[in-house]
């Protein structure tokens, strides 16, 4: 397939076609959630009627079929990221989950008090949060590579801080609130000239970018099933098997033993040691089908869409008065927050949403991001390959309407 | 008037406007009605926080009666704000804690009262009752 023809995929989306406040739907929030198409959906209803069991554990048949289908997903995502092996694939409950996972196992037995962490400006909470807790566990120091008023890292800081006190690296490949795509093969460079592993949070990439962890010589790579298509409940952590082997379990449980007895218990191999408990099986599965669906359209032809898109919204926005875009990155991924002189963001998503128009207001759990623009948050709208010049042409309307109204 | 006096007006009011952008026209144009709290108590003590816009709610017992002046930073939450004002501002602490607020729901802002729309609307009539709660025992 060379070019997309959207209006055939609208029509995998069902829920495109229902209205909102007695308008059409324009969903513009995908850098939240995407909609799932009729496949995955369809997946998730095949589970249940079909092979609901639980995996990993029974010798019976359905057991052994919903087994099957969840390794398939596993095998998907290694090709999807070109993983050396299916077993550095860990399947989590979603971006967050992953980071946690990797904050606490890898901090527990690599950082100890005084260690530094480097994250950048533009992380949102979920690739904070967990840094300070583990900072806070074992006195070490969070370092923030800081960004330009563009919305770009500012790499010569960054080159700055690595040292030999610095354990680990954590940014985004995409940042939620602003777009900007970061240079994360010359981050992940940079820090392994100094034997320094890399975490990129992909959350807001793997929908709109290939993705090659060998050759970007990731160490962790983490992403969420319900920003690519997919269910929600299910992501992944990708990490390197030499850091896997090297790190404790995340979480005590089924599946992740070998043995237990009340004296010592031994732990599974990779990729179970990290996956105690019943997982969340459907949305495994369903992630399946909405990995074929991406590689159905192909990553390369569904970027040169949105990035057509992205670049026809920022110039018809543009043309409003009053309105100034937050985050003017040279390289820029299917976001773009906005705010309008004289409203607050917040007022202009309650009136887009009357015209049935669905976008994100306020901080994008990005708080710092905020600040550092002096903004109490802005308007985000975030595309999708369903998209349209159309639904950009209602929105560009809506603020315009919310405008005059407002100011 | 009565609590329920000024909601039943409020309620009369909206029924006028079917289409909502016309509403929302009603509530920004209240918003301009709002009695504004003093610049110098807009301390952190009497912000509401939620998680887009901020509200300032600030209470003051007058001849046993409790009123309030507020402001938001958002244009719509102001609106909101102005209409549990108008409703509750001027009686006794106790018809204030006792008050029940169906205006919103036949309105049609239920929405704006749910937790998820993170604009501390909620937050404020829990607040504005709290005031009505605590003063009560005092008048």
């Amino acid at each position: 397939m060379d070019t997309l023809d959207i209006k055939t995929i609208r029509e995998d989306f069902p829920i495109l076609k229902r209205e909102v406040n007695g308008k059409p739907l324009v969903y513009l929030d995908n850098g939240a959630t995407t909609q799932k198409p009729k496949a995955v959906i369809d997946a998730i209803i095949n589970y249940y009627t079909d092979m609901n069991s639980n995996v990993h554990r029974g010798v019976h048949y359905l057991s052994q079929i919903s087994t099957d289908a969840f390794e398939i997903t596993r095998r998907k995502v290694q090709e999807f990221i070109n993983a050396k092996h299916d077993y550095e694939i860990i399947i989590t409950k979603g971006t967050t989950d992953s980071i946690n996972l990797v904050a606490s196992c890898y901090g527990q037995e690599f950082i100890s008090n005084g260690d530094e962490i480097i994250i950048s400006a533009m992380e949102h909470h979920s690739n904070i949060v967990p840094w300070q807790m583990i900072c806070e566990a074992k006195g070490a120091i969070l370092k923030v590579i800081p960004m330009t008023e563009h919305g770009e890292l500012d790499m010569e800081t960054y080159k700055s801080f690595l040292n030999p006190k610095t354990k680990i690296v954590a940014v985004n490949y995409v940042s939620n609130a602003l777009g900007t795509i970061n240079p994360v093969k010359e981050i992940i460079d940079l820090a392994h000239a100094q034997n320094i592993p890399v975490l990129i949070d992909a959350a807001q990439a793997v929908q709109h970018i290939k993705i090659d962890v060998q050759a970007l010589d990731v160490d962790f790579l983490v992403f969420s099933g319900h920003k690519m298509y997919g269910p929600t409940g299910v992501g992944v952590l990708y990490g390197k098997e030499y850091w896997l082997n090297k790190m404790p379990p995340y979480q005590g449980g089924g599946d992740m033993i070998k043995d237990v007895t009340f004296e010592k218990t031994t732990y599974n191999e990779l990729p179970f040691k990290f996956e105690a408990g019943t997982p969340n099986i459907e949305a495994g599965i369903a992630l399946n089908a909405a990995i074929d669906y991406i590689n159905r359209l192909g990553l390369d032809n569904i970027k040169k869409y949105e990035d057509d898109l992205l670049q026809y919204a920022t110039e018809k926005l543009q043309e409003i008065k009053g309105l100034r875009i937050i985050g003017t990155a040279k390289e820029k991924s299917s976001v773009i927050s906005f705010v309008v002189e004289g409203t607050h963001p917040y007022d202009i998503g309650v009136l887009l949403d009357k015209m049935g128009i669905a976008v994100r207001t306020g901080h994008h759990c990005a708080q710092p991001v905020m600040e550092q623009f002096h903004i109490p948050g802005t308007v985000r709208a975030s595309l999708a390959v369903y998209n349209t010049k159309e639904e950009i042409d209602a929105l560009v309307a809506g603020v315009n309407r919310a405008v005059a109204m407002l100011v | 008037m009565t609590i329920n006096e000024i909601q039943d007006e409020l309620i009369d009011d909206f029924s006028f406007y079917q289409d909502w952008m016309e509403k929302y026209e009603l509530i920004i144009q209240m918003g301009k009605e709002l009695p504004l709290i003093d610049e110098a108590n807009k301390q952190d003590q009497f912000i509401i926080k939620g998680c887009q816009s901020k509200v300032w709610l600030f209470p003051e017992l007058k001849d046993g009666k409790l009123f309030f002046t507020a402001d938001s930073d958002a244009v719509i939450t102001k609106g909101l704000v102005s209409l549990m004002v108008k409703v509750l501002s001027g009686h006794s602490p106790k018809e204030i804690a006792d008050a029940d607020l169906y205006f919103i729901d036949q309105i049609g802002l239920k929405e704006h009262l749910s937790p998820t729309r993170a604009n501390g609307l909620l937050s404020m009539v829990k607040q504005m009752k709290l005031y009505g709660l605590a003063l009560a025992a005092k008048v």
